[in-house]
Order: C-alpha cells, then sequence, then structure tokens
C-alpha cells in the first residue's frame, strides 16, 4: 500500500510522504549503536504536525481530489468490509446490465456496530480500479440501465421488508448518445419518484464523488451521510468552470464557490451526519473508513428500522420540502 | 376582461402590455429567414407564420393562451431568491439575480397560477427561460412543488411548462435536491389520481428533464424542442464527434417513447382541453 500510494501522490501530499520516508529511511538505519532515538521522536513530531496541518485545512479543491484518489475504496469495497454473503443481481428487465451500478442483497454486519446483522439491499456507483475495469465500470457513469435496475430492485427490497444502503460514488451519468437515446433523465427522473415513498429505510452515504443528477439517482434517503473527503454538487467543478468562466482551468475557484464539502452541506441542511475518516483520507487507512461507515450506518439503520412506514415516508417528504432557501414577502 | 392579483408593481405581464409593442419591430426568423412582424407573431402564438419555427414564449405568454379568457390568479411571485452560497464567477450571483429581476420583471424562472383551462380549474407553473436561463434553484423549486401543493389540496389537475437549462449552479446542491422535492411531491397527485400534465419548450435539458419534466401522466412537446439531459456539447465532447441532425429534438424523443405527442404551440390549448375533458368526464 505505501509504495502504490507513493504511485498516487496529489500534489499537496507530496512534503508529507517525503518527509514520512525520511523518517522511514532514519528508522531503518544502520546506527552501528549510535542512538537517533531523540532524533527519529523529532522527526516524527514533526511529520505528524506536517499532517495535521495539510490535512486540517484542506481546500474544498483538494478534498474533492481526495475524493477522487485511485487508491480510494469503491463501493463494492465498502460490501466486502460492512457485509457478509453479497449476492449481486444484475440488469434492468428491459436493455442492459449496467456495470458502472452495482447491487444486490447482503447481510449488513451490524453487531460489529453495536446493532443486529440484518439483510440489506446495497445499491452504490462502481468505479474500476486499472484501465480495463474503469472502461468495464465506465468510470462509474451509469447509463439508464443502471438507474433501471437499482429501481427496479430498491422495489424488490421494498416488497420484501428490507432497508436500502445506498453508496453514491459518481462524476455523473453518463452524457453519451445512446444515454440520450434510452432516457437518462426519464430514467433518473423516475427513480427519484420511486424513492420518494419506498416503505423501508433507506441510508445514502456519499463515499466518494457526488455529481449531480447522476448521483441523485440512486441518492434519495431518509439519512443522509457523508464521508468528511467526498463532495456532492449540482455540476463538477470542472464542468462549473468551463460554463461559468468559460475555461478549465477556474476548477480551484469552482470547487470555492460550489460549497461542496460534507461541511458546507451540513449547514445546508441537504446531508445529516459528516462520517469521519482517517487523516489523509479514506485510502490511508481503509479499514478505519468501512468502520466509521458502519457505525454510522448502523446507527442510522436502528433508528430508521423503528418507524412506521407512514411515518418514513412523511418524515422523507417533509425533509425534502425543508431543503431550499428563500425569503417571501416584503423581505 | 383580464384580471390579476396584483402584489408588487412590476411585477406582472397583461396581454395588453405584450401587445404593446409598435407596428415597426421585425424579427428574422432563425429557421426560414422571413422577417416576421411582432403583432403578426403576437396573433400567430409566436410561431412562423412560413415555417412554423416556435419562437422562445415567457410564462406570462403561456398563461394568456393556456387559461380561460387569459383570465387566472397568480401565486408566490413575491418569493425571492437568496445567495446561500455567496456564489460569485465571473460575476456575482447576487448580481446576476439583480439584473434578471430587472430585465424580465421576475423574481426567478418560474410563475404559478391558477384559473380555468377549458372550464376545469387548473394548477398550472410555466418556467421562463429569459431568467438566468430558466435554471432550477431554491424558489423555482418551491414554486413547482407549492404548484403541486395547490392541486392536490385542491383536487385540481397539474400542467407544468418547462424551459430551463436545468438546476442552477450558482445555489450547488440546493438546486440538485429541488429535483427531489418536485419529484417527491408529484406522488401526491399520482396517489390521489390527479392528472399531471407535462408540456416540455425548447430548451428542457439537466435536472428539470431529470426530475418533474419527464414524470407527466402524459408528456407533451413543442416541435423541433431541444430535450434531454445531458448538453449537447458534452455529449459531442464525450464521444468526440458531430450529433446527427435532429439529436435531442422533440421528434427524436417522441420517436425514442419519451414524449406522447408533439403539439404546436396554437393547438397546445385545444390539445389540453381536450385531454382534461376525456379524462376529467366519464
Ligand atoms: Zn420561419
Amino acid at each position: 500500500m505505501a509504495k502504490n500510494q507513493a504511485a498516487y501522490l496529489l500534489d499537496f501530499e507530496k512534503p508529507l510522504v517525503e518527509l514520512e520516508m525520511k523518517l522511514n529511511e532514519m528508522r531503518a538505519l544502520d546506527t552501528n549503536g549510535v542512538d537517533l532515538t531523540q532524533e527519529i521522536a523529532e522527526l516524527d513530531k514533526r511529520v505528524d504536525e506536517l499532517r495535521s496541518s495539510i490535512y486540517q485545512n484542506l481546500t474544498r479543491w483538494q478534498r474533492v481530489q481526495l475524493a477522487r484518489h485511485p487508491l480510494r475504496p469503491y463501493t463494492l469495497n465498502y460490501v466486502e468490509a460492512l457485509t457478509t454473503g453479497f449476492v449481486e443481481l444484475r440488469g434492468d428487465r428491459y436493455y442492459a446490465d449496467d456495470p458502472a451500478i452495482v447491487s444486490g442483497f447482503a447481510t449488513f454486519r451490524g453487531s460489529n456496530y453495536d446493532y443486529i446483522d440484518r439483510t440489506v439491499l446495497v445499491v452504490g456507483h462502481q468505479k474500476g480500479r486499472d484501465t480495463r475495469q474503469r472502461k468495464y465500470r465506465r468510470f462509474g457513469m451509469p447509463n439508464p440501465e443502471g438507474y433501471r435496475k437499482a429501481g427496479r430492485l430498491m422495489r424488490i427490497a421494498a416488497k420484501f421488508g428490507k432497508p436500502i444502503l445506498c453508496l453514491l460514488d459518481t462524476p455523473g451519468a453518463y452524457p453519451g448518445m445512446e444515454a440520450e437515446e434510452r432516457g437518462q433523465a426519464e430514467a433518473i427522473a423516475r427513480n427519484l419518484f420511486d424513492m420518494a415513498c419506498l416503505p423501508v429505510p433507506i441510508i445514502v452515504v456519499i463515499i466518494g464523488e457526488g455529481a449531480s443528477g447522476g448521483a441523485l439517482g440512486i441518492g434519495v434517503g431518509d439519512r443522509m451521510l457523508m464521508l468528511e473527503n467526498a463532495w456532492y454538487s449540482v455540476i463538477a467543478p470542472e464542468s462549473c468552470s468551463s460554463i461559468l468562466w468559460r475555461s478549465w482551468d477556474y476548477r480551484e475557484e469552482a470547487a470555492r464557490a460550489l460549497r461542496l464539502t460534507a461541511k458546507d452541506l451540513k449547514k445546508f441542511g441537504v446531508i445529516d451526519t459528516i462520517v469521519p475518516e482517517p487523516l489523509g483520507g479514506a485510502h490511508r487507512d481503509p479499514d478505519a473508513a468501512f468502520n466509521a461507515v458502519g457505525r454510522a450506518a448502523a446507527a442510522a439503520m436502528q433508528e430508521l428500522c423503528t418507524l412506521s412506514p407512514e411515518t418514513l415516508i412523511a418524515v422523507r417528504h417533509e425533509r425534502l420540502d425543508q431543503i431550499g432557501k428563500f425569503s417571501e414577502g416584503n423581505a | 376582461m383580464a384580471w390579476f392579483q396584483r402584489k408588487k408593481k412590476g411585477i406582472l405581464t397583461t396581454r395588453n402590455d405584450q401587445n404593446n409593442i409598435p407596428e415597426g419591430h421585425w424579427v428574422k426568423c432563425p429557421k426560414c429567414a422571413l422577417i416576421n412582424n411582432h403583432r403578426e407573431l403576437d396573433g400567430n402564438a409566436w410561431v412562423c407564420v412560413k415555417c412554423d419555427y416556435h419562437y422562445r414564449f415567457g410564462a406570462g405568454r403561456y398563461f394568456d393562451l393556456l387559461f380561460d379568457n387569459a383570465t387566472y390568479t397568480l401565486h408566490d411571485a413575491d418569493l425571492v431568491p437568496q445567495d446561500p452560497l455567496s456564489f460569485t464567477d465571473r460575476k456575482a450571483y447576487a448580481d446576476r439575480l439583480r439584473t434578471a429581476a430587472q430585465e424580465t420583471g421576475m423574481n426567478d424562472a418560474v410563475r404559478a397560477a391558477t384559473g380555468n383551462v377549458g372550464g376545469h380549474p387548473v394548477s398550472m407553473a410555466a418556467m421562463d427561460f429569459s431568467f438566468i436561463g430558466g435554471s432550477m434553484g431554491s424558489v423555482v423549486g418551491e414554486i413547482v412543488t407549492r404548484a403541486i401543493k395547490r392541486a392536490a389540496a385542491q383536487q385540481m389537475p397539474l400542467i407544468v411548462i418547462s424551459q430551463s437549462g436545468g438546476a442552477r449552479m450558482m445555489e450547488g446542491a440546493l438546486s440538485l435536491m429541488q429535483m427531489a422535492k418536485t419529484s417527491a411531491n408529484l406522488t401526491r397527485l399520482d396517489q390521489m389520481r390527479l392528472p399531471y400534465i407535462s408540456v416540455l419548450t425548447n430548451p428542457t435539458t439537466g435536472g428539470v428533464t431529470a426530475s418533474f419534466a419527464m414524470l407527466g401522466d402524459i408528456n407533451i412537446a413543442e416541435p423541433g424542442a431541444l430535450i434531454g439531459f445531458a448538453g449537447p456539447r458534452v455529449i459531442r465532447e464525450t464521444i468526440g464527434q458531430d450529433l446527427p441532425p435532429g439529436f435531442q429534438s422533440a421528434e427524436f424523443l417522441q420517436d425514442h417513447g419519451f414524449v406522447d405527442m408533439i403539439v404546436d404551440r396554437r393547438q397546445l390549448r385545444s390539445r389540453i382541453v381536450h385531454l382534461l375533458d376525456l379524462i376529467l368526464e366519464p
């Protein structure tokens, strides 16, 4: 992992990783009886300080980069860590199976997180790890079939009374010709409509990128959890830059303007819970990220599973109705 | 006799205002290059007299066109957008809002009204592209939502005229969530078995298409309207080739099964009245 990490270094991580490498070298040094304990302790302290100063003051654009880190855990990594017996179910029954969205039943290991083990439906965007996989998964950008598969399986989950766990991680719905021919807009709209009234708890976790309608298309729920370094907005910073600044060069400014971090969205009432990540991002300690998500999802599930379907749906609608900022009358 | 609830000076246009255009105003048809006279276009629902090109038509004009005797009550015209993100690109969002309000006389990109259509009481919302590209932020989402709730509360059919570049970037995720909010509210009408007619006009793209515009019991499109999720430029850049002529046109959507019919604006009112008659009468 350490070697991998060095291969995918983000610009702002470089000074830290250089210092970390220096520390490791010093630790491995054949000291010939010379005591370096003091030096090592000091360097260790400097590494800690640098790490904190970098990661506790991340700009919004830096968080976007972390959310896209090629080693960041993806949906199937969470499935493996948080569930047992995952059975993937495929196809929209109309046209095709879309590998950019994965879904299936599994046993959520709730007992690891002060809850109970129980069957859930997992639905999530899936990105690929290498070139071949990335292409196969279409970079996590679904076609209409992906949304229709998700919709079909969520209705089945509702029929059998199983809670739904949605994991959001997409740069957007795929903007291709075939996607338009087969009704990308209709597929997303239909899910928004259907998810609003599913009589089972829906827990949404934004684990990486949450771009626009492509994310929202499997993202209507009762609890919105968001990883600390994930982003969620109406448009990706690059596209926003290209439209509003008429240049691709203003992605940092666009990221700042869009207020797309977990902290921002908590303030606006779009999400409920910020799920903390290990310092440096989920990829630096995936197990810590899995546990944090597991704990937050278990807590939400425990709370929601006590509600009647009627209450669940009424509260879900109320929650959506309250989102938005405007003034009224002579204000 | 047209009458309006006047809540604020300068917000409403009336039929008289719109017709109050001097004889000498001419506009070239972008399709056939015919020079059309404003007054003539006014009498033809802003459809080119030669080639049937549909000019852009504002929210107020749709109300005048569709409601019986151009008579209706406006609602929620006093909802004013804020700038929750303090958004600035090359221009501050607050300034964009101010300019748009001055130029259009509207507070945001949608209007809501109730009135009769063919004798049936109807709740209607009409978007207006002239206000920041008809984009949907908090106010648009809220006004459409209230139009839906009004339909539900008074057991009326809902008609929404869409005309939008999509969700509004300058309100970030708040704009995005309006897609979920409006769509969730439409489930009420569905459960109450109240008809929802969606009219998609040029252009209807992005988050508006991917929410309430595509969810009509009946989807009607105007001829030649651009309708889609991704914009043509984005698709072109993704696939690296030019798009075939007519791609994402109303006709393309009808061919692929996403709109029920394409209706010339001059027949829009009679077609909607007929549909309401068929659905609401025994
Ligand atoms: Zn013409």
